[in-house]
């Protein structure tokens, strides 16, 4: 495109255009009643010198009769700058005046009329007038009037402004435009040239902010803004991907091993299954990791919004807590159950069951008194509750362990993270992060609190309101 | 168990391949099928005691498949098999007609087992018994009562559905997973071992003051109610 295409095109430079036309439509309304208003006045004090004319002609008729009138029109008639006059007699023939002619018929109807007229060598000779005629009692017309030069002078004047303010106009609007329209688009130019950039692979480079504070800068702040979150996703992405290359590689490494000693096994029949059912086991933990990992990234991608219903949370969690149960004695730990019953939840109930018993699971693992805090019986108890508080749905699970630090109580809930001491035990890293997925499915968040002693985890949930949960879920 | 007819249909050659031969020792006859047309066809001719079919199929998909089959009338039990193992996959396969749904990779004890649990289903419109008995076990859906050679066992409601299950499933594995989707409703797979501990429960009710033990532990599958001199 050449410049000036560019220019034409520009947004800027219609609205440019639109400005200037209604400005040119409004400075011709102001005008057009400046002038309206100019020409009333000047009427009107027509009319009233008119009127004093009548007046005095009509006190010298009833003083001297015709003859008198006759006299004052001649008079006047001479006076530079005089009003008009025309007396005729009843026969329509002029007998005194200033008016050498006029149309047929205006002396016909008496009151104002506006009506051209000549005079004896006048300059032009056929002007424009505002006339008052009467009909005197003995049928004799008289005419007295003014001429309208000057009214047609001023509006003479007025067209001459409206069309000079015009071209003023028309010349700012562009300048204006000029100005707007380069200024815009080369903003906008250096906009598109960043986001291009971004595109050739340049991520970290952001979109221009001039300073200004106007929309073009709070776009680009906005877009900025989008690019940051973006960003910041995309690490956390990569974190995750070289996290499952990581965690991956060690079980990976382990099947691998048992396979080369199941070849190496030779004729040991027994060597030989136990390598194999060992790499069976390695295959199976390998599988859980991946599902787990699929789960979450479809929570937090929200598929499986789709199967949300109410269920009965109270029957879910009995459910899960009595699943545990016998382990948990086992383990020599005790799990309490505090739900009021029907406690409804809008959701999906296998993923939300599944969240709770990882928490159940963790809890166990990390806090039962197989797991050397003591055997304190008051330390075993494993407390799992839920309530409704204000607008949410609040499910904690309680234990008496060693909790969790403060600082990293954000850190627990990332994936495969295993905090110190964890990770001598069985387990992937993945249990708070799929139980915090899963919450944030519902619309809600999971968080970590200080039991005293112990570890609280909470998962605070919209309660069953659907309108209460993104509209994708109420939208099934 | 009766040797059972199975249609394989799996466009995977070597998993269709090892599927065949697998049932086949374990005692069971099986065909193949490579796509969802000549699936659907074998299917919809043969008489087969349970279908297995993978979702990804060329030509037709496993889901279609089965809806054209129950839309024809064919109410053969099938088995779905698929890649994708979550949730929503699971209840969208069930809700087009499948009666169970695995998710690769699986184990094929597991997939054995639910292949026999779906075989005993067959005869249709057939009264559902309301007591089922096992040498001097015997359990009774109505009262909820069990006894064990005449002497009266006190269950939690919870051991009482998990033997009704393995005792419907009698002489059958039946799997960790089958149990907690039959007796719990839950289909995510626990990390510890709290099925185990449940079984064994009830085997402490049920076989530690008799004799001969009832209630197996199948190494490798799962567990298995029978009459140890059948």
């Amino acid at each position: 495109m050449t410049p000036f295409v560019r220019v034409f095109r520009a947004t800027a430079f219609r609205l440019t255009l639109a400005i200037l036309g209604l400005s040119a439509i409004g400075a011709a309304i102001v005008l057009g009643a400046v002038a309206w208003q100019v020409m009333s006045v000047v009427d009107e004090e027509t009319r009233q010198t008119i009127e004093s004319e009548v007046s005095r002609l009509s006190d010298q008729y009833e003083q001297g009769g015709l003859a008198a009138l006759d006299a004052l029109i001649e008079m006047r008639s001479r006076e530079p700058g005089s009003s008009l006059y025309l007396l005729t007699n009843n026969a329509g023939l002029p007998l005194a005046g200033n008016i050498s002619s006029l149309p047929d018929g205006v002396l016909a109807r008496p009151g104002y009329v506006y009506t051209p007229y000549e005079i004896a060598d006048g300059d032009p000779p056929r002007r424009m007038a505002l006339a008052r005629i009467f009909v005197l009692p003995n049928g004799f017309r008289l005419l007295v009037g003014h001429d309208l030069s000057d009214r047609a002078r001023i509006g003479a004047v007025m067209l001459r402004a409206l069309a000079t303010s015009l071209i003023f106009l028309a010349i700012l609007a562009g300048l204006g435009a000029l100005f707007v329209t380069r200024r815009v688009l080369s903003r906008i130019d250096a906009m598109s040239g960043s986001a291009r950039a971004i595109m050739a692979g340049d991520l970290d480079r952001r979109l221009p902010v001039s300073g200004a504070g106007d929309e073009l800068d709070r776009l680009a702040q906005s877009l900025n803004e989008m690019l940051q979150r973006i960003g910041a996703l995309m690490a956390g992405l990569r974190e995750v991907s070289d996290n499952v290359a990581h965690d991956l590689r060690t079980p990976l490494t382990r099947l691998r091993n048992h396979a080369e000693l199941a070849l190496r096994s030779g004729q040991d029949p027994a060597a030989l299954r136990a390598a194999i059912e060992k790499m069976i086991e390695e295959s199976d933990s390998l599988i859980k990791v991946f599902d787990s990992l699929l789960l979450i990234a479809r929570a937090e991608a929200g598929a499986d919004r789709a199967h949300m219903k109410a269920f009965d949370l109270a029957e879910a969690l009995a459910g899960v807590t009595e699943l545990y149960e016998p382990v948990a004695e086992e383990k020599g730990a005790k799990l309490s159950l505090n739900v009021s019953p029907g406690l409804a939840l809008f959701g999906n109930r296998e993923l939300i069951g599944q969240a709770i018993a990882n928490l159940i699971d963790n809890a166990l693992k990390y806090a039962a008194p197989e797991a050397g805090v003591g055997h304190d019986p008051s330390r075993a108890e494993i407390s799992i509750s839920a309530e409704r508080v204000g607008a949410s749905i609040v499910i904690a699970v309680a234990d008496r362990g060693p909790g969790v630090a403060p600082e990293d109580r954000t850190r627990a809930l990332d994936r495969f993270v295993r905090l110190e001491g964890a990770r001598t035990r069985p387990g992937s890293g993945l249990g708070l992060s799929m139980t915090s997925a899963v919450a944030r499915l519902h619309g809600g968040e999971v968080r970590l609190e200080d039991n005293a002693p112990g570890l609280k985890v909470l998962m605070i949930l919209p309660a069953g309101t659907p309108a209460a949960l993104p509209r994708a879920i109420a939208a099934q | 168990m009766l040797a059972m007819r199975l249609l394989i249909i799996e466009d995977d050659k070597d998993a269709a391949a090892y599927l065949v031969k697998a049932f086949r020792e374990a005692g069971h006859l099986a065909d193949q099928a490579a796509d969802g047309i000549v699936g659907y066809d074998l299917a919809h001719d043969g008489d087969y005691d349970v279908l297995i079919v993978d979702r990804m199929l060329p030509k037709m998909d496993g889901l279609s498949l089965i809806g054209a089959l129950r839309a024809q009338g064919k109410e053969t039990p099938a088995l779905i098999l698929s890649a994708l193992g979550q949730v929503d996959d699971r209840v969208k396969g069930l809700r087009a007609g499948g009666d169970d749904y695995l998710a690769k990779p699986y184990s094929f004890s597991e997939l054995l087992a639910r292949v026999e649990a779906l075989a005993r289903r067959r005869p249709k419109g057939a009264p559902e018994e309301t007591v089922y008995r096992l040498a001097d076990l015997m359990l009774d859906r109505l009262s909820h009562k069990v006894t064990r050679a005449g002497a009266e066992i006190s269950l939690q409601p919870r051991e009482f559905r998990l033997l009704e299950y393995l005792m419907q499933n009698a002489g059958k594995v039946v799997t960790r997973t089958m149990l907690l989707e039959h007796v719990w409703d839950y289909h995510f797979d626990p990390q510890t071992n709290v099925i185990d501990v449940h079984v064994s429960r009830l085997r402490s009710k049920i076989d530690k003051d008799f004799d001969p033990p009832l209630l197996h532990t199948v190494r490798g599958a799962g567990y298995m109610i029978r009459d140890a001199v059948r």
